[in-house]
């Protein structure tokens, strides 16, 4: 046991002088990875995660102060000169980013980028062999017909292939080290999923250790032998997967664990939200920096912040109540309790009218081509004939991969003119129908709530113009205007004294509720969420979906709720369908379609979504799809998803012939509706 | 990389929960901020000091003065600055410190309209133009590029007999006309980008008419823009006006501008320099002035200086 281990850091600390203080980014962090250990960094937005490890790739802008140590093998790493970190980054360490297309040189062809890293840590080895072990490494990283897309440029490439040639680059000197910060958080669930798998493949043939980055616990559960949680510049909680997953001690990784929905028994039970947000860095007072948003904290931890003190094997935790934690005394349940649900009398029964019903709605955008002389080269499907029904008082959870026409879809209905082809119908009125000043009062009916909340708020107005902006179209007095704005809050959970300040002086979960509380201004019996929990930290989307859930309930709310996170529809929707360019694939009861998906796209798209439960994740199987989602301006004949089916590649070719040449409808499977053929045939078993 | 953009806003003024609603700060912090910067900026105060002085000096400056610019000294015409004539006079004998006043009183009135109204037109053109797209902003988009073609010297020449007998007003008016099409196609991208924010689509998803979200939405969120094109502006109409006067086709005698007294003054500059000296020294003062208000009203507003944009 003298062997050094490979990465140990030692007492790290990252400040950022700036005018308005210094922000101490990162306070005293220490940790060890051995050869051939997959360690998992969580934490919020703004926890120090990206800070730390771009102090131990040296990677940090100049005005960085770094104390502390970085040892690799024993040796230091600060302090070192520019040359020789270069030297060590590439053939011992190796960085993923989140980004790959900011990684990678855009007038360099993929195979150029990845030769010339070869070539600078192996002087030996010439041009030829170079290329060669370029295809090789992009075969290994799965890049379909390799010799022909090393020539490529990135930016032929999509978000998902790049991160496998960044995955590629990064292995190419056989690293004894990957650094992985997000590398799937700007991605799909089933290419996350192939490229989680890609890793692991490429920290399998390199037998490198791997620190990933992420906020997403279920890919930490699904990856990782160990964890690390981060909070406010620190480390609060240390220890082997199962044993933090299992038995949390530090108070926010139990608040974490807790409110994460969960896909396996989401909709069953209230999640538990975690409120409040983080301290701000520049000015930390003392004590434990989670205090404010701890529901046990006690006097003594206002006074002291706690170390990270050793528990039991491997397992450390910084709180001031950690023995009581552990040994039982407190219950996990004891400190973050699950919410109640709303009682029954506050509920508001609604009559199951239709609100909203779309039948083979179409979207067609014309490509063009041609400054001057525009010609159309193609169609985008974006929407290509689907139908959705929403009942008063019902969720409707609306799911698929970026780009396959959801957003669209909202937007037709919002728009609330005649579709190109196919009708929409709200509260019983065709919107195509509708005279000018109907559609007006039509529009009290139908709200939509956005992503991103920084975005949907104007900057310039307060939050009393904002909440109160619907009424003024609606021609509602000044005074009454004030009186709505201040219950809204109230219902919002905001206090009404917030109404003259501004948007950025809110958290995000602040300023979503501000958000939601604009759209409930003209009470409107359908809510259109356009991945309304996004966008916001883990810990706060719980707070919201309660909320979403409550409302729901007591004003007799129909959503329409567009998300790609399943999870997250598994927890409020009442009916759900599945979205696959442009098509509705597979529509059901949400509880029907969860348990017994028919169509192999729900399957994979079940499959790919991490659990954030270590043990069930080692005993799923996922169904992998291949490649990415083709673009919507591809002609496919017959089955558009036949390309990526997992189970057409099961079937015999008779049967394959019918999905490459027949269009699959919609039609009723036991419970749920499917659009393929072979749904009889289907052996996959997901999760 | 989200190293670059801090997710943790500054902190919150727990304070200001406690004001009444309705009497809250109304200026957002951005308007906040870029004063403090402009505080801050040396140049922005000489510039504005100067400015502030001259208009007092427009305003007051003939109450002190021992002639009107009508009055004629035939006695002491042609004669160099002294106790009477601070400036001096010129041929017919009027005295040049009281048509420096009235000249610059002119010229101010002229760049202080035209520069904003020009920014006005900017505005609401290009907001129009970029918020509705389509065939209104392909038009629109023409007219500006026509109108940018178009000599607007050349042109203010060839009307110059139309206003030459009208109120000075109407060459304000015209040269307001000729000054908004650059801006104009900077607040139309502006607003295309902005069209497609969240908080707009939210507005018209809501029912509310594109007069109001426009007023409402677009043109605060480009007010700083406009600030900084009115004020330089007003050194464009200052300029356009005396180029004109110059020549001969702007403001003419008996009314005098900066422009008109400097026409007078260039034929005997080297033998009667103080005809041509003064007006061009209160011309040249005036206009650097106002151009360092706005150089600092743009460092101040410029996003790229620093990561306090909201
Ligand atoms: N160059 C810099 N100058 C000043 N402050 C910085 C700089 N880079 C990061 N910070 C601050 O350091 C803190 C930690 O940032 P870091 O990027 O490590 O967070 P993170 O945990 O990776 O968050 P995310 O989940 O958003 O990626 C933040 O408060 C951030 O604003
Ligand atoms: S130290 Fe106190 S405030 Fe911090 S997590 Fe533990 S109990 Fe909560
Ligand atoms: S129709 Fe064929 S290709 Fe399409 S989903 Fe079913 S099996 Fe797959
Ligand atoms: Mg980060």
């Amino acid at each position: 046991m003298t062997e050094p281990p490979l990465l140990e850091v030692r007492d790290l600390s990252v400040s950022f002088p700036q005018a308005s203080g210094i922000v101490r980014a990162v306070r005293g962090i220490s940790y060890t990875v051995n050869q051939g250990e997959f360690l998992g960094i969580v934490g919020e937005s703004g926890s120090g995660k990206s800070v730390s490890s771009m102090a131990v790739m040296g990677l940090l802008p100049r005005n960085a102060v770094v104390t502390g140590d970085v040892l690799l093998r024993g040796e230091s790493l600060l302090g070192r000169d520019d040359r020789e970190l270069s030297r060590l980054r590439g053939k011992e360490i190796a960085m993923i980013f989140q980004d790959p297309l900011s990684a990678l040189t855009p007038v360099y062809t993929v195979g150029n980028q990845i030769a010339e890293g070869l070539m600078l840590h192996d002087k030996g080895l010439g041009a030829k062999a170079a290329a060669v072990r370029a295809v090789e490494l992009l075969r290994v990283v799965g890049i379909p017909a390799p010799e022909r897309r090393v020539n490529a440029f990135p930016h032929e490439f999509s978000g998902g292939m790049r991160q496998r040639v960044m995955i590629a680059i990064a292995i190419a000197n056989d690293p004894n080290l990957i650094i992985a910060d997000e590398p799937t958080t700007a991605l799909d669930v089933t290419i996350q999923a192939q490229i989680l798998e890609v890793l692991q493949k490429a920290k399998e043939l390199t037998g490198a250790a791997v620190v990933l980055i992420t906020h997403d616990l279920g890919v930490v559960a699904g990856n990782a032998d160990r964890i690390a949680v981060m909070y406010a510049g620190k480390l609060v909680e240390t220890g082997a997967v199962d044993d933090v997953f299992t038995r949390p001690v530090m108070p926010y990784t139990i608040g974490l664990l807790r409110s994460v929905p969960n896909l396996v028994t989401a909709g069953r039970t209230r999640l538990v939200p975690l409120e409040g947000r983080p301290p701000s860095l520049s000015n930390l007072p003392p004590g434990c920096p989670f205090e404010p948003r701890c529901p046990i904290a006690v006097s003594a931890c206002t006074t002291e912040e706690p170390p990270l003190l050793q528990l039991r094997g491997g397992h450390d935790a910084a709180c001031i109540r950690a023995g009581e934690i552990e040994s039982g005394v407190l219950h996990p349940s004891d400190v973050f309790p699950r919410p109640e649900p709303v009682a029954e009398g506050a509920k508001v029964v609604n009559e199951r009218e239709s609100i909203l019903s779309i039948n083979g709605l179409v979207k067609h955008f014309p490509l063009t081509a041609g400054m001057v002389f525009k010609k159309q080269i193609g169609t985008v499907k974006a929407v290509d004939g689907i139908d959705l029904e929403i009942r008063g008082g019902e969720v409707l959870g609306l799911v698929g991969e970026s780009g396959c026409g959801k957003s669209t879809t909202i937007l037709e209905v919002l728009e609330m003119t005649s579709p190109q082809v196919g009708s929409i119908t709200i509260a019983g009125r065709d919107v195509a129908e509708l005279s000018k000043a109907e559609r007006l009062s039509m529009r009290k009916d139908v709200q939509i709530v956005f992503q991103d909340p920084m975005a949907a708020l104007d900057p310039r107005l307060t939050i009393e113009d904002i909440v109160g902006e619907p009424l003024t179209v609606h021609g509602t007095s000044r005074t009454e205007r004030r009186r709505r704005v201040a219950e809204l809050l109230d219902l919002v959970g905001l206090e009404h004294t917030m109404a003259g300040r501004y948007p950025h002086e809110f958290s995000g979960g602040q300023r979503q509720r501000v958000g939601i509380a604009r759209a409930l201004a003209t009470s409107p019996k359908l809510l259109v969420l356009d991945e309304p929990v996004s966008a916001l930290d883990v810990s706060i989307q719980a707070g919201i979906m309660n909320l979403l859930e409550d409302l729901k309930l007591q004003l007799g709310l129909s959503y329409l709720f567009v998300a790609h996170d399943l999870a997250v529809v598994r927890q409020i929707a009442d009916t759900v369908a599945v979205m696959y360019l442009g098509r509705i694939v597979e529509s059901g009861e949400v509880g029907e379609v969860f348990a017994r998906p028919h169509h192999p796209y729900t399957q994979a798209l079940m499959s790919a979504v991490p659990i954030p439960d270590p043990e069930a994740e080692r005993s799923r199987v996922r169904i992998l799809l291949d490649g990415d989602l083709p673009s919507p301006t591809d002609e496919i004949s017959g089955c558009n998803f036949h390309g990526r089916c997992p189970l057409f590649k099961l079937l015999d070719p008779a049967r394959q012939q019918r999905c490459l040449t027949e269009d699959p409808h919609l039609r009723v499977i036991d419970t749920t509706s499917a659009a393929c053929h072979h749904v009889d045939q289907n052996t996959l078993q997901p999760l | 990389m989200a190293l670059l953009d801090p997710t943790t806003q500054g902190e919150v003024d727990l304070t200001a929960a406690l004001v009444d609603p309705g009497k809250a700060p109304r200026n957002s912090s951005r308007a906040r901020l870029i004063w403090l910067r402009l505080r801050s900026t040396p140049r922005f105060w000489v510039g504005a000091v100067i400015v502030v002085g001259m208009i007092v000096w427009a305003i007051a400056g003939l109450w002190i003065a021992k002639w009107s610019p009508l009055d004629q000294d035939l006695i002491n015409s042609s004669t160099g600055p002294s106790t009477s004539h601070w400036f001096g006079t010129d041929d017919i004998g009027q005295d040049i410190y009281a048509e420096t006043v009235s000249g610059l009183r002119k010229s101010l009135v002229i760049g202080l309209i035209a520069g904003p109204v020009g920014t006005l037109i900017a505005a609401f053109v290009g907001a129009f133009a970029g918020y509705l797209g389509g065939k209104a902003d392909a038009v629109i988009s023409w007219l500006i590029n026509f109108l940018l073609v178009l000599p607007a010297f050349f042109i203010l020449v060839l009307l110059s007999p139309v206003f030459k007998s009208l109120s000075f007003l109407v060459l304000t008016a015209f040269i307001a006309m000729f000054s908004w099409m650059i801006m104009a196609q900077v607040i139309r991208a502006q607003t295309k980008s902005l069209r497609d924010r969240e908080f707009v689509k939210a507005a018209r998803f809501m029912g509310v008419g594109t007069p109001t979200i426009i007023r409402r939405h677009i043109l605060p969120n480009v007010a700083s823009l406009l600030i900084i094109d009115a004020t330089l502006g007003v050194v464009a109409a200052i300029d356009s006006e005396t180029a004109l006067s110059y020549f001969g086709f702007g403001i003419q005698r008996p009314q005098v501008s900066l422009g008109v007294l400097l026409a007078d003054g260039t034929p005997s500059a080297t033998t009667r320099p103080w005809m041509f000296l003064f007006p061009a020294i209160v011309l040249i003062v005036l206009l650097f002035a106002v151009s360092l208000v706005g150089d600092a009203l743009r460092d101040a507003v410029d996003p790229t200086s620093g990561n306090t944009r909201d």
